[in-house]
């Protein structure tokens, strides 16, 4: 554990970013409303910065600032997750008329800029939560921003609707979440995570541990958008700006799950070096979470005709295949989620990219819009094909290797509950196809309405799209840096300083 | 053998829009050059080895012990062969194709890589990735360039073949935790392995047999089943065989050509390559339901296919019915009747593409398929009625071509084990005779229907015979039909050393025990 002024050397990366934030802030001022390539590029700088920040200060790890926040290679692994989704979004977010309406004089690009480097900073702050109310804090810190970012578009009723219900909805469940860390203090004596098991053990089959302890989870299931506590979800993704959605869908989620894995590693009673003992009900209630999470996810996203909407359903199933891994309990597991949530931020950041593109080029975001898009628009309907495809779970894609990597983790535990959880997940995965294979069928099988014209796209999309698909296709057939990088930073999960002491030591 | 057509689709998609005979030639010379490469496997595969030829062996995935690992023996070679035959075969009868060319033919060479590397694939890891991988250009092909509904046939293909294969994923899995430690390719140890060949050897046959129970059923006994769902979907075996009528249908004629040739092998192949050998004790608990469900596909098949009035699904329903004596032959655990079972495969695959390729001709020329809408066409398309009567007569198990020789072979085989069971298959051959010579009775015999079909209608046959290109598709396959029926010699010899290594196996590998004899 370091001292205050010692934390402060290794707590660079999140220096910098509100060192970046600041200067955005103040450029936006003095300039009286920043262009959009001006707080872009600060943007960038600032995000390229912390990853040299966060490249440079590691190494040493431990516990910074009275053991509030850690520093160790599982957070850093997430750091360089957040910046590259941010950088991936603001990129995108330089074309979208959706997000910063440059036919606008008022287009507000510093605040919207400003808005995600905050974002990132919360981010960041979760994935090294090691204390209660530190967790609390950074989850309250991207969720009010991203209620900002999702209501973005002020004049569009959709969009206020949106940020109106996220805000709702996240109030009462940081509100509930807040009630269960109050009992856990309670419990422990203590904020920090490091304590609480032995605290909840201690205090028996005390009810009252199971109840905080379900408290907060219900806390970190809105912010993955876990069934029941995704009702949220739909509306918001459906409404927000679509550069928001896509930021959000990714970006928050790993997040919420980086936050999860830590809390839930550090307070599950009977976890033990091969992962949760046999009959737990801890492991059950994870299970029976997951398994709801893909089912409802996948079941509704059938019935779903607009793109961002369908999308949204689909990625409350991919927090439900995430949850499975985390219902092992296993390093594998863990490994297994950080490597699953690597490649969904490319494929889905992708498949909404696509959306953006084809929204930014006139079309909407419904099915009917996406009717002969293979023929419209050839490059953007191969691209979104080889995302979807991704997304369903097949090769040659990287989305077939993480959803491996997933069931082979929960097969490896072994035991009737997990090899019923991966049952469920093969099935989940085949029904994903059904609602996938929907907008491949618009795009390639339906023959062009009368009078349908070629849709360019913008070459900024074009790029950033080929280079994604790319990335998705490369990484379906060569994975092993990937993989050995998260071994590695899997390898720090035995320092005593960190909250998540000696689970599997 | 099996990247080669990659070039192909490399070359595919440099060619700019206009040229459609360009692409056409190109597809065609693509899809030669893994022919050339079978021809050269026939030639120089050793018959009498046993074990793997033509090996290429390397480690791919150090943290899971995936490894690249490809090679053709008994099992596999004849349907390399297959494969690539009939894939030439197809282009030619894809020229009638006149729309997205570009497109068909680079989902068509995708669709050629993976046949071939589920063939050729001996690590369980690369076996499945080529599984899948064929699913992705399958979807498009029926549901772009298919029939009227086949935006239906296509989804209904895909999601079929998927539920069965995500099966399969997690019996591999499943397979790969359970199994002992070994060496990979370059010598470094592996605690686990995919390997196909390693997984079928005697310690780790012991491991499976001694896992835990699983959901409360003997793990291999559950494996087994996961794993024969995901092959019994692509057989098609009863009662997973419903996507069957719809994709066969509705899909073009050189994907139908495609699918009933070589798509519908690899369930069989599956089971032979996989099932048998890493699981023989399961295989010999299971035999019993298999050639039952065998028994149903051959005599349901020949029922169904009695009712249709529509000649593709027609053929579709026969080719149900062929793959139940594959199934039979296989619950045999005879060299004869595997052997059988093996032959059938071949012959099945030659005899039916050429039946689609004949549906193909008609329909391109009278844009119907009902069987009774047409007669005495035998009067006026001479050569088309020759080449279908003789099909037809392969399809039924003439004696003299292919398929009798495969036929009695399941059933020599079969006899001493299950003798209510081929009784009642041989009363299906009766059945299929019925219907095959109904509906060449109805299609080429009786009178021609002037005012339908005649020189003045608006589909007209008469001077419209099945012309060269038609005829260069099908000859090929008529000529190995022929020669087989007669002298099946040099596809046997390919055969036998590898089933017969395969039928020990299974018996070996399951200790002692008799088989069950039904009364």
């Amino acid at each position: 554990m370091f001292e205050n002024v010692a934390s402060l050397f290794l707590f660079w990366p999140e220096s910098v970013l509100v060192l970046g934030l600041c200067l955005l802030l103040v450029v936006d001022l003095v300039a009286r409303g920043a262009s959009r390539a001006l707080a872009a590029t600060i943007t960038l700088a600032t995000l390229a910065a912390v990853v040299v920040a966060t490249i440079v200060t590691a190494g040493r790890a431990g516990g910074l600032f009275g053991a509030m926040v850690a520093r160790d290679p599982y957070a850093d692994f997430f750091k360089y997750l957040f910046a590259l989704c941010s950088a991936v979004i603001a990129v995108t977010a330089l074309r979208s008329k959706d997000a910063i309406d440059y036919t606008r004089r008022d287009a507000d690009a510093g605040e919207f800029y400003a808005l995600v480097l905050g974002i990132t900073l919360g981010m960041n702050l979760m994935a090294a939560a090691t204390d209660l109310v530190m967790a609390y804090m950074s989850l309250e810190l991207v969720s009010l921003l991203s209620y900002v970012l999702s209501g973005f578009r002020r004049r569009d009723l959709k969009s206020s609707e949106a940020a109106l219900k996220y805000a709702i909805y996240g109030g009462v469940a940081s509100g509930v979440m807040l009630y269960g860390m109050s009992l856990l203090y309670g419990l422990a004596g203590s904020t920090s995570l490091t304590g609480l098991r032995t605290a909840i053990g201690a205090a028996g089959a005390s009810p009252i541990g199971f109840v905080a302890v379900a408290m907060v989870m219900t806390g970190f299931g809105y912010k993955v958008a876990a069934v029941p506590f995704h009702m949220w979800c739909p509306d918001v993704y459906e409404g927000a700006p679509t550069p928001v959605t896509a930021f959000l869908s990714v970006g928050p989620k790993a997040a919420g799950f980086a936050l999860l894995i830590r809390f839930v590693m550090g307070v599950a009673p009977d976890l033990g070096p091969t992962g949760y003992a046999a009959g737990s009900y801890f492991a059950a209630f994870l299970g029976v979470m997951a398994i709801l999470t893909m089912t409802v996810g996948n079941l509704v996203a059938i019935a779903q005709s607009n793109l961002k909407r369908l999308l949204a359903y689909s990625s409350i199933a991919h927090a439900g295949y995430l949850l499975m891994g985390v219902t092992t309990g296993t390093q594998a597991g863990v490994q297994a989620v950080m490597f699953y949530l690597a490649i969904y931020l490319v494929m889905n950041v992708g498949a909404f990219l696509v959306v953006i593109a084809i929204a930014e080029a006139g079309l909407g975001e419904t099915l009917e819009d996406y009717r002969a898009l293979g023929y419209r628009a050839p490059f953007a309907a191969v691209v979104m094909g080889i995302f979807l495809f991704s997304l369903t779970g097949i090769p040659p894609m990287a989305g077939f290797i993480g959803k491996f990597y997933l069931f082979a983790a929960v097969l490896e535990k072994g035991g009737p509950f997990y090899v019923i959880l991966a049952i469920v997940g093969v099935v989940n995965s085949a029904i994903s196809l059904y609602y996938y294979a929907r907008v491949l069928k618009a795009m390639y099988l339906e023959q062009p309405a009368a009078g349908a014209a070629r849709v360019t796209l913008a070459p900024l999309h074009a790029w950033s799209l080929g280079v994604l698909a790319v990335v998705t296709v490369v990484l379906g057939l060569y994975w092993a840096p990937l993989i050995s990088f998260i071994g590695r930073a899997l390898g720090g999960w035995g320092n005593p300083a960190t909250a998540v002491a000696a689970v599997w030591r | 053998m099996v990247f080669a057509p990659l070039i192909g689709i490399l070359i595919l998609l440099l060619v700019p829009k206009g040229y459609e005979h360009l692409i056409k030639w190109i597809a065609l010379a693509a899809a030669a050059v893994p022919a050339v490469i079978a021809l050269y496997l026939y030639v120089h595969y050793d018959r009498a080895a046993h074990g793997l030829q033509f090996v290429q062996h390397f480690v791919w995935v150090r943290g899971f012990n995936i490894e690249f690992f490809f090679g053709a023996d008994g099992v596999s070679v004849s349907m390399l062969i297959l494969t690539a035959l009939v894939s030439l075969v197809a282009v030619g009868a894809s020229w009638g194709i006149n729309k997205h060319l570009k497109g068909y033919f680079a989902m068509f060479l995708l669709l050629e890589i993976g046949m071939m590397g589920v063939f050729a694939a001996l690590d369980f890891f690369l076996f499945y990735v080529f599984w899948e991988v064929m699913l992705l250009p399958m979807y498009f092909l029926i549901g772009i360039w298919g029939g009227p509904r086949k935006e239906y046939a296509a989804i209904k293909f895909f999601l079929y073949t998927l539920a069965g294969s995500v099966l399969m994923l997690l019996a591999i899995i499943a397979l790969y935790y359970t199994s002992v430690p070994t060496l990979l390719a370059d010598g470094t140890p592996a605690q686990h392995t995919f390997d196909l060949l390693k997984l079928s050897a005697p310690q780790n046959v012991a491991a499976f047999g001694g896992a835990p129970l699983l959901l409360g059923v003997k793990f291999t006994h559950l494996i087994w089943i996961a794993l024969f769902i995901g092959f019994a979907i692509k057989i098609p075996m009863f009662p997973f065989h419903t996507w069957l009528p719809d994709a066969h249908v509705e899909a073009p004629t050189a994907i139908s050509v495609i699918l009933a040739g070589v798509l519908l092998k690899m369930g069989t192949y599956g089971i032979m390559r996989i099932n048998f050998p890493i699981l023989p004790e399961a295989t010999r608990w299971a035999a019993t339901a298999m050639a039952v469900f065998g028994v149903i596909n051959i005599l349901y098949g020949a029922f169904c296919a009695m009712a249709q009035k529509d000649l593709k699904k027609l053929v579709a329903y026969s080719s149900v019915s062929h793959m139940g004596y594959c199934l039979l032959g296989m619950a045999a655990f005879t060299q004869t009747g595997m052997t059988g079972a093996m032959f059938q495969m071949f012959n099945h695959g030659t005899i039916t593409s050429m039946l689609f390729i004949l549906v193909g001709v008609i329909y391109d020329r009278a844009h119907t398929r009902g069987v009774d809408e047409f007669g005495g066409l035998a009067s006026k398309m001479p050569v088309y009625a020759a080449f279908f009567s003789f099909a037809f007569m392969a399809s039924l198990g003439l004696p003299g071509l292919s398929g009798f020789i495969s036929e009695i072979l399941v059933f020599l085989g079969a006899f001493p084990i299950f003798k209510v069971m081929v009784v009642l298959s041989a009363t299906g051959v009766i059945i299929t005779a019925g219907y095959h010579l109904w509906t060449i009775q109805r299609i080429h015999l009786g009178q021609f229907d002037d005012q339908k079909w005649g020189a003045g209608a608006h589909y007209p046959l008469v001077g419209n015979d099945i012309n060269t290109r038609e005829i260069l598709t099908l000859v090929p396959l008529a000529v190995i039909v022929l020669i087989l029926g007669f002298y099946p010699n040099p596809m046997l010899q390919l055969i036998e050393t590898g089933m017969g290594d395969l039928v020990r196996a299974v018996q070996e590998g399951a200790g002692a025990a008799t088989l069950a004899l039904l009364p």
